[in-house]
């Protein structure tokens, strides 16, 4: 790990001053940051530490459930009312990590949870994340956890989170605080494509500190599930996991929401996938053709073509979960 | 080699807890234990911390890029707490903080100044070993003994945390946990044996 100045933040706005300053990096339960500082893969020059701040609470409200940013992946996860009103994202957290990362890392420390790709972790090889323009070995390299959505010829790394799959497919919203003042971010829009800039990777300006997510508590969210595949049944990455939640009424789907990781350069919103599944009723079927339509244009490599089927089905089967507790 | 390692005078192991035990008699009152809510160190500048480390308070001037798990171990001589992967796959370095587990090999130690941390050197209590290491001797939960006392500290807070019902609750919350020796069913049988007891 290189030299580091380390910085206790005292407040929300000198956390905001502090963090719009070069090569400053804002540290919470340090579960990512302080492993990858480690590979030297982030070298900041300076640490803020943001977790003395009054950030933490998770507050239930009629409408929703706003979850603090440096409240733990445990508290959201074991909170009674994030179990009922959005249990799609406890089963998410808890399907992540082991019970001691969960212990501390944070909601804001997950939503800037950076990929597992290989390479990006070897600085003996080539990743344009890591170092814009010096190329991607991953392409041509051992794929199999890669992303088959959104990649592009500069990046073909998988977003890791469960957490923010479950937060992609309950319309959550990102609040955040900057040296401008504060704005919320749609969930969809907080996560960038990789594109020609694979080093970009959130809708942050400098400065800016993410200080709540508000999740909606609806219909169906409340009859949410996430369901997670992986090489061994506990404490691995995914590789196909899916959100899904429906309301159903009349025997037909009124809101339908799904989300899927494992598979995407970001949380992966299937949106026209949701669209062929409203009206219809919650059968296998609807099902099946939600799911060709989600994964119509995945582009697999060598060792991840297997992911396309693996989808569909982890997504099925999803929906199938929440259809039952509709 | 000789069989006794203490034939060549001091021990590997001695040696190194003398080594350190210096060192932190060298940092002792190296200043003031910042106790208010910010604290900063500028680039590469050492900084102050206190700490209660099983009960017993300890300031100590650092480097901030010292991991709690280096802390225990290089700054304070607490050999008990290991380290496997060093990169918070394993659990070997698992110790609670607040009497919460975490793997201490991922957590900036300036980060738990004014915290309070428990290692393995901190269970046994007037001379009786804590129920949970009475268990893993109980069920010969162990072999070569590396994960161990991360495996202990990492039950006791499973326990706190409020384990479930079920063996695959124990091998699920147990699962930060990596055992190479593979002794996963007496890990298991000394859990469930402590349950609604701690």
């Amino acid at each position: 790990m290189r030299e580091i100045a380390y910085q206790r933040a005292g407040s929300v706005d000198e956390a905001v001053q502090a963090a719009a300053q070069p090569e400053a990096a804002l540290l919470a339960g340090g579960t990512s940051l302080v492993d990858l500082m480690k590979l030297e893969v982030l070298n900041p020059a300076r640490v803020v530490d943001v977790t003395r701040l009054d950030l933490s609470r998770i507050e239930a409200r009629p409408d929703g459930i706003r979850l603090g940013a440096t409240a733990t992946n445990s508290a959201v996860a074991t909170h009674p009312e994030v179990k009922r009103r959005l249990p799609a994202l406890s089963e998410a957290l808890l399907s992540g990590a082991s019970p001691q990362l969960r212990n501390v890392a944070t909601v804001a420390g997950n939503l800037m949870q950076r990929t597992r790709c290989a390479y990006y972790r070897d600085l003996s090889t080539r990743c344009n994340k890591r170092s814009p323009g010096a190329g991607c070995d991953a392409l041509d390299g051992w794929t199999r956890m890669h992303a088959i959505l959104g990649g592009s010829e500069q990046c073909i790394a998988a977003h890791p989170s469960d957490m923010c799959v479950a937060l992609a497919a309950l319309d959550a919203t990102i609040h955040v605080r900057g040296p401008r003042g504060e704005r919320d971010i749609p969930f969809g829009d907080f996560h960038l494509l990789p594109g020609d800039h694979p080093e970009r990777e959130f809708a942050l300006d400098a400065g800016e500190l993410v200080t709540w997510v508000f999740v909606p508590a609806t219909a169906a969210a409340a009859r949410s599930r996430y369901l997670k595949i992986r090489d061994r049944l506990s404490y691995a990455f995914a590789l196909a996991s899916c959100a899904a939640a429906l309301e159903v009424a009349n025997g037909r789907i009124q809101v339908a929401r799904i989300a899927l990781g494992g598979v995407g350069t970001k949380p992966w919103r299937p949106l026209e996938a949701e669209q062929t599944l409203v009206g219809q009723a919650p059968r296998p079927e609807a099902f099946r053709r939600a799911a060709d339509v989600a994964l119509r244009n995945a582009r697999p490599r060598r060792d991840n073509a297997f992911k396309v089927e693996l989808a569909k089905r982890t997504l099925i089967r999803a929906l199938t979960l929440s259809a039952e507790g509709a | 080699m000789p069989e006794n390692p203490k034939d060549d005078g001091l021990g590997r192991r001695e040696f190194l807890v003398v080594g350190a035990a210096t060192v932190a008699a060298a940092c002792a009152g190296g200043g003031p234990a910042r106790r208010d809510a910010t604290a900063a160190s500028g680039p590469g500048e050492p900084m102050d911390i206190a700490l209660v480390v099983n009960g017993e308070r300890r300031s100590l001037r650092i480097d901030p890029r010292t991991t709690l798990l280096d802390l225990l171990r290089e700054n304070l001589g607490l050999t008990g707490t290991k380290k496997g992967c060093d990169m918070g796959q394993c659990g070997a370095c698992t110790v609670l903080a607040d009497g919460t587990r975490i793997d201490s090999c991922l957590a900036l130690a300036a980060q738990y100044d004014g915290r309070s941390v428990t290692t393995i050197e901190g269970l046994a209590k007037d001379g009786a070993l804590h129920p949970a290491q009475e268990a893993f001797l109980q069920e010969d939960a162990f072999q070569c003994g590396y994960c161990t006392p991360g495996q202990i500290l990492s039950c006791i807070g499973f326990l706190h945390e409020g384990s479930g019902a079920t063996d695959a609750d124990i091998r699920e919350g147990m699962s930060g946990n990596l055992c190479r020796c593979g002794a996963y069913p007496n890990i298991v049988a000394a859990v469930r044996g402590l349950r609604g007891r701690t």
